[in-house]
């Protein structure tokens, strides 16, 4: 599991891993032991959730009367430069969502194609890792049914979210969850949101829903979807753009 | 607790009189001194965790979204004063605001310069919100299997029951009130009574025990959407996910109270026998009357 990567690669990365978290945002040196206390506490809230959450359970949907006045963006709100601008601004025409790594038909779909497919629309909670929470409506293609198309291949064990929005040290960002919650019903890539197409701040033209997790699970602007068994060899090893700087992988809390 | 361990035979066979005797009884189990130092550890940790987490997003807010914008009931936040120059922080409680610069809203770091931050670091645990996370939910782990362990063997042992439950005989009226007045007038048990909990010592261990941590235990879940996912009536338990967020602040307030009092109370009342009790398990019984 992604606990087993992290430790190996706190072992084996070296320096230049641990200066990099060192220095970054959260001033965690990675490689400290106190790091071991807190994987174990991961591991247990992952395993111990995903025993309470073995039946796939669907979150608690709202009415149109629950939604929130208000749903702040969070992390990037406008992609720099000029690519995302002009596709942006020429209603994601020449956007695709490319799914590859391992499954056994390479999928490339423009916006118009993605919208063709059987559609979810859900009303849920967002929570974010800060302490707010918000609804919102979201309309999308259940992952799940995108990776039937593709094909997945059976060493396939995470789905790696790769996103056209650059953070601040340039890096771009990217998420990736398993399998067990890829195919939960909920999961969805969401085109629309309050009966509208996504808004640019929210993550246009696509985004993830992935509702039994916090947040930053959440990626936005997702151009890419690579399925994949090992998630060591993107950014510094721990799965995300906000793993790699010391938050958790597994955020169902 | 309260098993006779030794009376002290050399006054014993000099005559005097039993109640006269400096008596050392064993007090607490290993089980319940063990875990409550564990817990004490754990829960300080918590409270700066959380409270390094609450610094992330100051603001409380009652049902099932809130953000900035949403009415909140309490919040902490910084603004520039026109009148002064300079940057102070405010404590806002419903309509009423508070200036607490220095330690609410805007501190001052170490060369004295004012920086924008909630609380103050000394308080908080984590220097970055995803390492005050890491902390405060291997810490959640930390303390719920300790407390397992204690109420595993609290019921097992017959502890609580022995030594937590009231008797019919404690809870009336007159008792509590005595105990009431006994304990703002600074005096404590003596002989036979120094052995037992009095009421309010009881009332109060079991409020936390059974009410308040649970209480942060289940609000806390409340906020984790995995479990709300396999539990969606915790969501109508506690009035939506601010709102268990609110509980869970509250509570907390109300367990940081309980330990104020609970160290005066130590404090007040035989410190070193106390805390040694707490620690090895013996206590010093003196004599009914003062010599
Ligand atoms: C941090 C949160 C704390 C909590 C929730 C807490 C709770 C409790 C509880 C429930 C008991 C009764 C245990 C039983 O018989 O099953 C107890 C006893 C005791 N606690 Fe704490 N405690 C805390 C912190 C402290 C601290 C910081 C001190 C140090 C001054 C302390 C000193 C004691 C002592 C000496 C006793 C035994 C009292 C007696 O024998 O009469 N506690 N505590």
């Amino acid at each position: 599991m992604s606990l087993r990567i992290t430790r190996r690669r706190v072992l084996t990365g070296g320096t230049a891993l641990g200066m990099g978290l060192l220095t970054g945002c959260d001033g965690r040196a990675s490689d400290a032991p106190i790091q071991r206390l807190f994987d174990f506490g991961q591991f247990l809230s992952l395993h111990g959730q995903r025993l309470l959450l073995s039946a796939q359970p669907l979150v608690r949907e709202y009415s149109p009367a629950d939604i929130s006045p208000d749903f702040p963006p969070n992390g990037t709100e406008m992609p720099d430069g000029e690519d995302y601008f002009r596709m942006a601004t020429s209603e994601f025409a020449s956007w695709r969502l490319v799914i590859d790594g391992l499954v056994r038909n390479r999928l490339s779909l423009s916006l118009g194609e993605f919208k063709k497919l059987p559609a979810r629309t859900q009303i849920t909670m967002h929570s974010c890792d800060e302490g707010w929470s918000a609804i919102g409506q979201w309309k999308g293609v259940q992952l799940s049914h995108v990776l039937r198309m593709a094909g997945l291949m059976p060493q396939a064990r995470y789905l790696v979210f790769h996103c056209l929005d650059q953070m601040d040290d340039g890096e771009f960002y990217y998420e990736s969850i398993d399998l067990f919650d890829a195919f939960h019903p909920q999961t969805i890539l969401a085109y629309g949101m309050n009966g509208h197409d996504l808004p640019v701040a929210h993550g246009a033209p696509l985004r993830l829903r992935v509702e039994r997790q916090i947040g930053y699970k959440h990626a936005k602007y997702i151009a890419r979807i690579e399925a994949v068994e090992k998630l060591e060899r993107f950014g510094l090893g721990r799965g995300g753009y906000w793993p790699d700087r010391g938050y958790q992988w597994y955020a169902g809390l | 607790m309260a098993a006779n361990r030794a009376l002290d035979l050399e006054a014993f066979a000099a005559g005097k009189t039993a109640q006269a005797q400096r008596e050392v009884i064993d007090r607490h189990s290993v089980i319940v001194r063990a875990t409550h130092w564990i817990n004490a550890l754990c829960l300080t940790l918590l409270l700066m965790s959380g409270l390094r987490i609450l610094a992330a997003h100051p603001a409380l807010y009652w049902g099932n979204y809130g953000y900035y914008g949403v009415p909140s009931w309490i919040s902490i936040s910084d603004t520039f004063d026109d009148v002064t120059a300079r940057e102070i922080g405010v404590t806002r409680v419903g309509d009423y605001s508070f200036d607490t610069t220095g330690i609410l809203g805007v501190g001052y770091n170490s060369d004295g310069r004012p920086v924008v931050r909630a609380f103050p670091r000394w308080m908080t645990l984590g220097a970055g919100l995803g390492i005050a996370r890491d902390w405060h939910f291997f810490l959640a782990w930390a303390f719920v299997i300790n407390g397992t362990v204690y109420l595993l063997a609290g019921f097992l042992s017959g502890h609580f029951r022995r030594d937590l439950a009231p008797s019919t005989g404690e809870l009336r009226a007159q008792h509590i009130l005595r105990d009431l007045l006994d304990h703002l007038r600074l005096r404590h048990g003596r002989g036979e009574a120094a052995k037992r909990y009095n009421v309010l010592q009881k009332l109060a261990y079991l409020t936390v025990v059974f009410v308040l941590l649970p209480v942060m235990v289940v609000s806390g879940l409340t906020m984790s959407p995995a479990v709300t996912a396999a539990f969606p009536f915790l969501f109508d338990v506690f009035g939506g996910r601010q709102s268990a967020r609110t509980i869970h602040f509250i509570a907390a307030n109300l367990l940081l109270i309980f330990v104020l009092v609970h160290v005066i109370e130590v404090l007040l009342s035989g410190a070193f026998n106390l805390m040694r009790s707490m620690i090895t398990g013996r206590y010093a019984v003196g004599p009914e009357e003062p010599a």
